[in-house]
């Protein structure tokens, strides 16, 4: 299709409450530099139910309008529901960019819009530009378990969609809200939607384990020994840090620990801001999954581990003596 | 004639190897030091076909050959040997004479299930008083018209009590020496058929060692393997394939210690350099490849007899001889080059070492394995 | 139950490495493998079928002539039927056109094997890490589709799935009617192996090719090069990380002191 504005949208992806998940308004950040770069508008996408927080939130943080789309069948994220209001509005509108959030839920969302528009997507994203050749958006994307990364272009198709990874920008400065607020009066019909939640199982690795929202992870592999290693030392730091317990693929797969803990290649993908990994040795997939992380702290006691090649800083040495230690300081520090 | 393989065994080689790699090298080290019998690795293998590699598919099996079992223990054993020697027990040991004296009737009931995998198998030949003097049999059974009593003690029996399937033996004819042995299938669950001590052993800690005790024990009739006193030809048989198993074994353990060592000298750093850089480590490392790849060929050879028809007695016992000879020499000075790291439970080595022992002695000593080759050539 | 299972050859990524001087992907000698997402589909579909052992499992993979490999590896582990899907038309082919080819290839299969209940895919592929590929062809098929699958059991009257699903931070039971699309993502258990019986039979299976004049009615404007919306401008290897510091202090404890206070001049902590 033809754009018919030269706006850049970005969807606001909200959680059940209404309220909106932290990635949405980290993509207004360069979705603001990018609409200037375009020449048009920066548009917040909001679909869900009792969304006026995201509304809000979306207007504070610099969209010039938000297009809303409310209803109780958007209140849980469903495909299909999702599908046909995000190409209602994309055909009405015709945008020219569109960005949403690398989550398992915009990475459901993206490719179903783009094949029923017949447009360009590109996944994943860890940067977004001009390509001041053609004027296309440059997205940037890793391959190859992150050893290749990969600019690509949607020259001739619009809107140009990309999913973009959480985490990568941060969520711009807070402002006077300026935005225009559009409801748009679309509904789904209960036959339309072709899945059914039967159930949602919180408990299901015993916690809920958001490695991709933490800001810090503390993550074990093989040299952690056992599954006693991430109870006696791994998850104490976690705790004190306040982050999240990480695992390597050796450690899963020995059944130290359940897979949702799992960074790496087939585990999560995550960028916090601080990543501190123990006793793992560094194998490109696990890389794969952490090397954009902001500060990557490395403990292992073999001096020539892989890790130690992407680290800021590195202890060679014992985990079992280094991290009792680390946490004891750590926690004196927090005490004061 | 052609030395190399083809393109179907090639691909099954794969299989093993990253069968073995992904479930037996990781558990390795912890049922080494449990002395714990790997049941699930067995379960495993059996929904792989790997537990009747040897035998036709309408018995049950892979009907694949010896070449390809062979090689199968030698992929397992290459990172734990304590599996490989179960495999070789229940395939050669066990399932192996049935296939090859049994009755179709015996087949149908004992065969089918132990080449599918769903039972595992057991040989029990060896006594406190009788190893491969198999004449000096103290178990006897008796002649009681509707069935076999058997009665007596069997010791050191691979995958004993963890088995479900025993081919044992017992003297139906005490006067006649090894004319006076007859074998037969035994069920674990027969009344009076009992299992005695576990032997805490230096090596292979991982398989299941123990005694046969048979109390009374009824047999039927029909277990009788092979002929009444015809016994001491099913048990030589037998032993000459198992010693193939063996041998495989040991080739797998000295080829998986050349491999950790080989991991290990390019990263372990002394007077500055990589230990493989000292040309002491890399002659060392080829001689033991040479030796090795020598053993590997014996093998084959010998597998490759047994699938061709072709007598291999004496090919068993000088693959045997040889690859359990090279095994513990390969271990040792593999343990040497990892120097005191290879003698501490962290690496894996010291573990090859004290499996590689024991294929100088099962399945007959190297002492036998020589009577056999220097009978075979005619000397007396 | 007649089951589709998208497969692809994949280089194996963890064993790329990376040129140091030239800061090249180094390809040579890289095993190419089964996608391992894919392979979780097809394990999905294999425990559907141990349930339910009326079940054919039919792969299908695009690709070039060698690709085979993994259909082959398909089938010794579950599979009862391969297809290839390979033709010079195809190359060059983005998700969206990719996807839009295997919509005709399903079309096409089920000639002569019946209509699908469902198609499995592998979340996405090692290589390209997209993910697009499966919704899309759900979308061009117009079926529902449940992503990030870990398990599957068919639901009670038989007619659809119900397919436990990865949620951001929480996992999900989704129930979906027969014909869909679900992807897979890695399970708590290993897919199983391939059995020797079935290696050895798929050695000597006929696999049937569909190649560029297998679809008499495809729009070529949206196949290759041409129908793909998107295209790679450039490539280049991420940055190394340089200038790590090491911290090797007398004691643990002192090491761990002096960690403390670099990330708290780096305000992390």
């Amino acid at each position: 299709m033809e754009a018919k504005t030269k706006d850049l949208w970005v969807l606001i992806e909200t959680r059940e409450d209404g309220s909106p998940a932290k990635v949405g308004l980290e993509l207004l950040n360069p979705g603001r530099i990018l609409a200037d770069k375009q020449g048009g508008r920066l548009v917040a996408v909001v679909i869900g139910q009792n969304v006026q927080k995201s509304v809000e939130e979306a207007a504070k943080y610099g969209a010039d309008q938000v297009l809303v789309v409310e209803g109780s069948e958007y209140q849980q994220y469903t495909t299909d529901a999702y599908q046909l209001a995000m190409v209602y509005l994309v055909e009405k509108y015709a945008p020219t960019t569109v960005m949403i959030g690398a989550t398992n839920i915009g990475r459901d969302l993206a490719p179903r819009v783009t094949a029923k528009v017949g447009t360009g997507l590109t996944a994943d994203c860890t940067s977004v530009d001009i390509d001041e050749e053609s004027g296309n958006i440059a997205w940037t994307r890793p391959a190859f378990g992150g050893n290749l990364m990969a600019t690509i272009l949607c020259p001739d198709h619009r809107p140009q969609f990309g999913t973009v990874r959480p985490g990568v920008f941060k969520k711009p400065e807070a402002g006077e809200s300026h935005a225009d607020i559009i409801k748009e009066e679309f509904h789904v019909a209960n036959d339309q939607i072709r899945t059914r939640i039967i159930d949602v199982i919180r408990e299901a690795a015993g916690e809920i384990v958001d490695l991709e929202g933490a800001e810090i992870i503390v993550s074990g592999g093989r040299g952690v020994g056992g599954p006693e290693g991430f109870e006696t030392v791994i998850k104490p730091l976690a705790d004190v840090l306040g982050g999240v317990v990480g695992a390597s693929r050796a450690a899963v797969d020995s059944g130290w620990i359940a897979h949702s803990h799992q960074v790496g290649q087939t585990g999560k993908t995550v960028a916090p801001k601080l990543y501190i990994a123990c006793g793992i040795s560094g194998a490109i997939q696990h890389l794969a999954g952490m090397s954009g992380s902001k500060v990557i702290v490395a403990i292992n006691k073999d001096p020539d581990a892989n890790i130690f090649r992407v680290a800021d800083y590195g202890i060679v040495g014992d985990l079992f003596k280094v991290l009792p230690a680390l946490t004891e300081e750590i926690r004196k520090k927090k005490g004061e | 004639m052609n030395f190399f393989m083809d393109e179907e065994h090639a691909d099954l080689v794969e299989l093993y190897r990253d069968f073995a790699e992904k479930e037996c090298g990781p558990i390795a080290s912890e049922i080494d030091k449990a002395s714990r019998f790997p049941r699930e690795t067995f379960e495993k293998m059996a929904e792989m076909d790997l537990l009747g590699i040897p035998f036709p598919e309408k018995y049950g099996g892979a009907g694949m050959d010896n070449l390809s079992y062979a090689q199968c223990v030698e992929e397992i054993s290459k990172v734990c040997a304590s599996t490989g020697v179960g495999l070789s027990a229940h395939t050669s040991l066990c399932a192996w004479p049935i296939y090859h004296f049994g009755t179709e009737k015996q087949k149908e009931k004992y065969l089918v299930p132990l080449a599918s995998g769903e039972k595992l198998g057991a040989f029990g030949l060896t006594e406190p008083n009788a190893g491969t003097d198999a004449a000096g049999q103290q178990s006897t059974a008796v002649d009681m018209g509707d069935y076999w009593l058997l009665n007596g003690t069997k010791c050191f029996i691979t995958n004993g009590g963890e088995a479900d399937i025993y081919v044992v033996f017992a003297m139906t004819g005490k006067a006649k020496g090894n004319h006076g042995i007859s074998a037969f299938i035994l069920e674990k669950g027969f009344p009076g058929f009992s299992f005695g001590k576990h032997e805490e052993k230096m090596g292979i800690r991982g398989s299941s060692t123990c005694e046969l005790i048979f109390q009374d024990v009824k047999v039927p009739k029909e277990n009788l393997l092979g002929e009444v006193n015809k016994g001491f030809k099913v048990a030589m048989m037998t032993l000459d394939g198992g010693r193939i198993g063996i041998a495989a074994q040991a080739l797998g353990i000295a080829e998986g210690a050349i491999a950790v060592t080989k991991d290990y000298i390019s990263q372990r750093i002394q007077f500055g350099k990589r230990i493989s850089q000292f040309q002491n480590t890399q002659f060392e490392m080829a001689k033991m490849q040479a030796a090795t790849d020598g053993v590997k060929l014996l093998v084959y050879q010998a597998a490759n007899a047994k699938d061709l028809g072709i007598p291999y007695s004496h090919l068993a016992a000088e693959a045997k001889l040889m690859a359990a000879s090279n095994a513990s020499d390969v271990t040792r000075r593999c343990l040497q080059l990892f120097g005191g790291y290879g003698y501490t439970s962290e690496y894996p080595i010291e573990r090859m070492m004290r499996d590689a022992k024991i294929t100088e002695i099962y399945e007959g000593t190297s002492e036998v394995q020589m009577m056999v080759i220097s009978s075979w050539m005619g000397i007396r | 139950m007649n089951i589709l299972v998208c497969v692809k050859q994949v280089p194996d990524t963890t064993e790329i490495k990376i040129d140091p001087v030239k800061h090249t992907l180094v390809r040579a000698g890289v095993p190419s493998i089964l996608n391992p997402f894919d392979g979780f589909a097809l394990e999905a579909a294999a425990r559907l079928k141990d349930k339910d052992p009326g079940t054919k499992i039919v792969v299908v993979t695009m690709g070039p002539p060698q690709a085979t490999a993994v259909l082959k590896e398909a089938l010794s582990i579950a599979a009862d039927k391969a297809y290839l899907v390979s033709g010079r038309t195809f190359g060059g082919s983005d998700t969206l056109a990719t996807s839009y080819i295997l919509s005709q290839a399903v079309r096409k299969m089920e000639e002569t094997e019946g209509k699908f209940d469902a198609i499995f895919c592998g979340k996405q592929a090692i290589d390209g890490d997209t993910a697009q590929v499966g919704p899309e062809l759900a979308e061009h098929l117009g079926l529902p589709q449940v992503t990030y699958g870990l398990t599957c059991e068919k639901n009670a009257d038989g007619s659809g799935l119900e397919v436990v699903q990865e949620g951001d931070g929480y996992n999900q039971v989704i129930g979906i009617q027969f014909p869909c699309l679900v992807t897979f993502t890695k399970p708590s258990f290993d897919p199983r192996f391939p059995t020797i019986k079935r290696k050895l039979a798929a050695n000597r299976a006929n696999i049937p090719v569909l190649g560029d004049d297998a679809f008499p009615d495809i729009d070529t404007s949206r196949i290759g090069l041409k129908g793909s919306p998107t295209h790679v401008k450039t490539t280049f290897t991420p940055e190394q990380k340089t200038g790590g510091v090491i911290i090797q202090e007398e004691s643990e404890e002192e090491s761990a002191k002096k960690l403390v206070a670099l990330l708290g001049e780096k305000k992390v902590v």
